[in-house]
């Protein structure tokens, strides 16, 4: 594949056609070269200045400076060097620096986003682009014909305008990304201004090379059949870009499912392929950028999942510094190429116009097209984005790389339309990149009062954005629904198990992978706390704090009356420096600094420089854990009467357990639909593991509520002995006997037994649950479910030592060193690299787990079966 | 329900988002047909969300009962505004919208939120690295400066009293519910 690759490579670079410059270099040219490859790297220095001072960049936006900085080089270089040097050479930037930026730009797209909106993106790509080529063009040229471009050496054709009018109308995504990333519009807003100048390369490529065409051809000699070639050309050069792009993404899904035993190679593999399609596309002239585009969004899901976790981080970190090097570079020799006076020739009348008639154009071809747009869409376009969408049309690179390509032989004017799309690019990038971050701000600013907020203010409005979101998510703002979901069921069934590893298949689900580490974590730390939790919330409803906050309030109450209205007001807490000022301060910042932000807050979530932190994340699973353990909760607060007699009959009747096994398990699962819908085809899949889990479940309650007792009684030991839960205490007469008996007796000391009764037993089983119809799949069946059943039957086993205990040592030391199983695990099992994921992954899982005050035997075998999950 | 209806190709919509929600399809939408939603499983008051829509004691909700808690969520057009109050009141009227806000924090459904229902609103709506005095402080001080009759406790109208610089009629709105 690489050599491959490299072949292509060569290939493209000798190629005559392509590069004549790369290969008749005379000798001395090397030393230049060298000379430019360091330059090129100290270019990239002054990026890293810019990000140190945040205050500069916050206002004027990146590429600004970097062009800038470009042409106070170029200057430099000039004065010194007395010609210019160094400018952006058009096959460098196709065939080097362009890619990164778009493959970068596809990998980390957010691709939800961007198909929930594909339609719009679609209209203004290709109406949007071909609108604006067509009209400015035409429009150009009738200025020209009307005489009003004074210098008479504009010796252009409509066809010229026409191709001059294709090159400059596209929207440049290199120059969009880099301004609208600073400028944190709303997520559908950048979506779509972004998708727009990523997929309308296709028809800039088309309109370019057929204008080309016909410029050379000569207007007298174009036929009708030309028309239709072009028209036809269109649909190849797009759908052919985009078929090679989802070839080389099914390709290199592939190939990372099989790439286990090569880690280190796995990134490269990515980059590798990502690169070969962009040349394939570009060799047999489709649209190279739509092949990279959709190679990247199409992969990325398969890819991260069969990747290991270092892998994934040196993908996310190259393809930013690649990315962010070419921007570098490529804003930086546009503002040198700018000095090279002696490629343009000015003429006022054309650059003036040009720039009128694409601001003008733009304007009105997005009013239009949203006005019909916006009667498809759930969500309208309002005014305002329009007002940014229109003015957010960024020209940069790509226009300048295409003029730089014209050739001077048959497009008579070209030294006019360079100067003039350096204009167009310095105007945009420039004046349109600073101003646009005031004007959004501007445009958006409504708020007219700025008393600071009370706090039920702060609080019931907090709560208003998360009813919002709430609702529009139950109304759902994607109208495909029907198309996403058989898509959806399409990848799950034939895509996913092609292309995923077995391992990674299995928690591919993202909410799914979030909910099973919670639902674990929480059962955990349920069982921990022995259900005090809901004891907890159980007592504090009726009396307590109706008591406390009578007094207190009281207190207060009088405070305010006796106090004036103006403390309500935060402002005048200079003045007025009372403690309950200071109190409410203090209270205000607490809630500013931990309220959950509402959904639709979310910047657009994708930023080529920075990678985020995760707070969103974050908080989204804490928001998730928590209300998967209220769902339980209320589910067990009614249900768990069913639950529990339903246990004690099973109980005494072992015989008939299957039935009564199946339907508790159906029960918590009912509570927790979205384990219903990935488990079930699992348990589909293994039914015969599942129901012998099932078969345990009394013996698991008989273990969990024994586990709290230890938890309890010895809460400092937890965090010093390695294994608290090796000795059992010495089981009584009783114990012996009835082992359900046995455990309330002991839980009476410590929990009352209403909540014991109750929890462990749902938690237990909803914990099992999760835990067996996941482990009972991914791993190879009997070790480790044998390990699970060993450790939960253990107390049972205690209670009959006739049979077990001494029969099995050899099972208990495997429970008390986790290790143990694990090295069984791997050594029987037939998908041995597993541990080596395994090891890759320990650290990770026992920073997460740490401080969680599990019992360590437990926190090492979640580890250990998270691990050989992922 | 309101007083001027959905668009006809709006009811269409939501009549074509409430039967795909609908996985038993049998007409009816239960609480887990929501809970399905995955987004709602990362929304703080997802839950109490969910809830507003059954009323009570039922556990299936039908497309017009659907619609009818949407309603509330239409914006509020200018003619409306200025419209004499003679029929009924629309359900997207600021009270209106405040009204559902607030029974979500009422659980008990006695039209006042007791500390104890503000607190579980608040333990729902905060990090998990805010201690249970920090919130309990928390939420003393916020129905101290809501409470006007001093029972401890916010009642719909000191809710409304409070709240009556806040932009409800767009905060509680939702753009194409037009």
């Amino acid at each position: 594949m690489i050599l491959q690759c490299l072949q292509l490579m060569a290939k493209l670079c000798h190629s005559p056609g392509m590069s004549p410059v790369m290969t008749a270099r005379p000798p001395w040219w090397e030393a230049g070269e060298i000379q430019r490859n360091l330059w090129v790297a100290l270019l990239i220095l002054p990026r890293g200045l810019f990000h140190l001072s945040r205050k500069v960049t916050s206002v004027v936006p990146e590429s600004c400076l970097l062009i800038l900085l470009g042409l106070g080089l170029g200057g430099i270089v000039l004065a010194v060097a007395k010609k210019p040097k160094y400018q952006l050479e058009p096959n460098m930037f196709f065939l080097f620096l362009l890619p990164p930026i778009v493959l970068d730009s596809g990998y980390f797209m957010p691709s939800r986003l961007f198909f929930d909106n594909i339609g719009a993106i679609l209209t203004y790509a290709v109406v949007g682009t071909l609108w604006n080529s067509f009209t400015t063009g035409t429009a150009l040229w009738g200025l020209h014909q009307a005489g009003l471009m004074a210098d008479p050496g504009v010796e252009a054709g409509l066809m010229d305008f026409l191709l001059f009018g294709s090159l400059i109308s596209a929207v440049d995504p290199v120059a969009v990304l880099a301004v609208f990333e600073e400028v944190h519009v709303n997520e559908t807003l950048f979506i779509i201004v972004f998708g727009e100048s990523l997929l309308n390369d296709a028809v800039t490529v088309v309109l370019y090379k057929v204008f080309n065409s016909f410029v050379e051809l000569g207007p007298a000699h174009i036929h009708a059949t030309d028309y239709v070639k072009g028209v036809a050309s269109f649909f190849l050069v797009s759908l052919g870009g985009t078929a090679v792009g989802l070839l080389f993404a099914f390709l290199l899904a592939l190939i990372t499912r099989f790439t286990k035993r090569v880690r280190i190679i796995e990134p490269l593999f990515v980059f590798l392929l990502a690169y070969v399609a962009y040349l394939a596309a570009e060799m047999v002239s489709l649209s190279a950028i739509l092949a990279v585009t959709f190679c990247g969004i199409c992969c990325k899901k398969y890819v991260e999942a069969n990747i290991s976790q270092k892998s994934r981080t040196t993908v996310k970190y190259t393809m930013k510094t690649l990315a962010s090097s070419s921007e570098t570079i490529i804003f930086m020799f546009l503002g040198m190429s700018a000095v090279d006076t002696s490629k343009w020739t000015w003429d006022t009348a054309l650059v003036l116009g040009t720039l009128f008639f694409i601001l003008l154009f733009r304007a009105v071809g997005v009013v239009l097209q949203t006005y019909v747009l916006n009667r498809f869409r759930l969500i309208p376009l309002d005014r305002i984005d329009q007002v940014v969408m229109s003015y957010g049309g960024l020209r940069g690179a790509v226009a300048f790389a295409l003029v730089i390509l014209l050739d001077k032989a048959k497009v008579k004017a070209k030294d006019y339309f360079v100067a003039t799309t350096i204009v167009v690019v310095f105007f945009t990038v420039i004046v349109q990149g600073l101003t646009i971050k005031p004007l959004v701000t501007w445009l958006k600013v409504k708020r007219s009062d700025h008393h600071k907020p009370t706090l039920n203010e702060e609080l019931h409005e907090h709560a208003f954005d998360h009813i919002l979101a709430a609702v529009e998510d139950i109304v759902g703002h994607h109208g495909y629904h029907y198309w996403r979901d058989k898509w959806e069921q399409f990848d799950k069934k034939y895509l996913s198990q092609l292309l995923m590893r077995k391992s990674a298949y299995k928690l591919r689900d993202e909410i799914w992978d979030v909910y099973y580490k919670l639902n674990i974590r929480d059962a955990i730390s349920f069982v921990d706390q022995g259900g005090h939790v809901l004891s907890a919330a159980k007592l504090a409803l009726p009396s307590m704090p109706s008591r406390t906050s009578m007094s207190e309030s009281s207190v207060t109450n009088l405070l305010r009356e006796s106090g004036s209205g103006a403390c309500l007001d935060l402002q005048v807490i200079d003045t007025v420096r009372s403690r309950r000022d200071k109190e409410d301060a203090a209270m205000h910042h607490v809630l500013r600094g931990s309220l959950y932000k509402p959904r639709r807050r979310y910047k657009a979530s994708y930023s080529r420089h920075f990678i985020s932190p995760d707070k969103q994340e974050r908080q989204d699973k804490e928001i998730f854990r928590q209300n998967m353990k209220r769902r339980l909760e209320t589910f067990k607060s009614t249900k768990h009467n069913v639950c529990s007699s339903k246990t004690k009959a099973r109980l005494k009747e072992k015989g008939r357990k299957k039935e009564a096994g199946k339907e508790v398990a159906g029960l918590v699962l009912r509570t927790s639909p979205v384990l219903v819908t990935v488990s079930s085809d699992e348990e589909e899949s293994d039914s015969s593991e599942t129901e012998r889990e099932d078969d345990e479940g009394i013996v698991f309650i008989a273990r969990a509520t024994d586990e709290v007792l230890q938890g309890k009684a010895t809460p400092g030991s937890l965090d010093v002995c390695p294994s608290p839960c090796i000795i059992p205490p010495s089981p009584t007469l009783a114990e012996k006997e009835l082992p359900w008996k046995g455990d309330q007796a002991d839980l009476a000391v410590y929990v009352s037994s209403e909540t014991t009764k109750i929890v462990p037993v749902d938690m237990q089983k909803a914990w099992n649950q999760s835990i067996s119809s996941l482990e009972s799949i991914a791993s190879p069946p009997g070790i480790e479910t044998g390990a699970q059943h060993r450790r939960f039957t253990r107390p049972m086993l205690e209670k009959q030592p006739q049979s077990a205990s001494q029969a099995t040592p050899e099972q208990v030391s495997r429970f008390q060193f986790p290790s143990h199983i694990s090295k069984s695990s791997r050594s029987k099992s037939d998908s041995s690299p597993e541990g080596v994921e395994q090891q890759e992954l320990q650290p990770l899982m026992g920073t997460e787990e740490q401080g969680r005050g599990l019992p360590p035997a437990e926190h090492r075998r979640l580890a250990f079966s998270r691990a050989s999950h992922i | 329900s309101g007083a001027k209806p959905i668009s006809h190709s709006q009811i269409t919509r939501l009549y074509s988002r409430f039967t795909s929600l609908d996985k038993g399809e049998n007409g009816t939408l239960s609480r887990e047909d929501f809970q399905r939603i995955p987004e709602l499983a990362i929304n703080p008051l997802g839950d109490r969300i969910i809830n507003a829509f059954f009323s009570e004691g039922e556990d299936q909700v039908n497309f017009r009962g659907f619609m009818r808690t949407l309603a509330h969520f239409r914006p509020i057009e200018d003619n409306e505004k200025s419209k004499d109050q003679n029929g009924p009141e629309p359900l997207n009227s600021r009270s209106n919208k405040l009204h559902f806000a607030f029974r979500l924090y009422d659980l008990d459904k006695d039209d006042k939120i007791s500390r104890d229902e503000l607190l579980q609103v608040l333990r729902m709506m905060v990090g998990v690295n805010i201690s249970d005095e920090q919130l309990g402080s928390i939420a003393d001080r916020t129905i101290q400066e809501a409470d006007q009759d001093g029972d401890c406790a916010i009642s719909f109208a000191e809710f409304v009293k409070v709240l009556e610089k806040v932009d409800v009629e767009q905060k509680m709105s939702i753009r194409f519910l037009h």
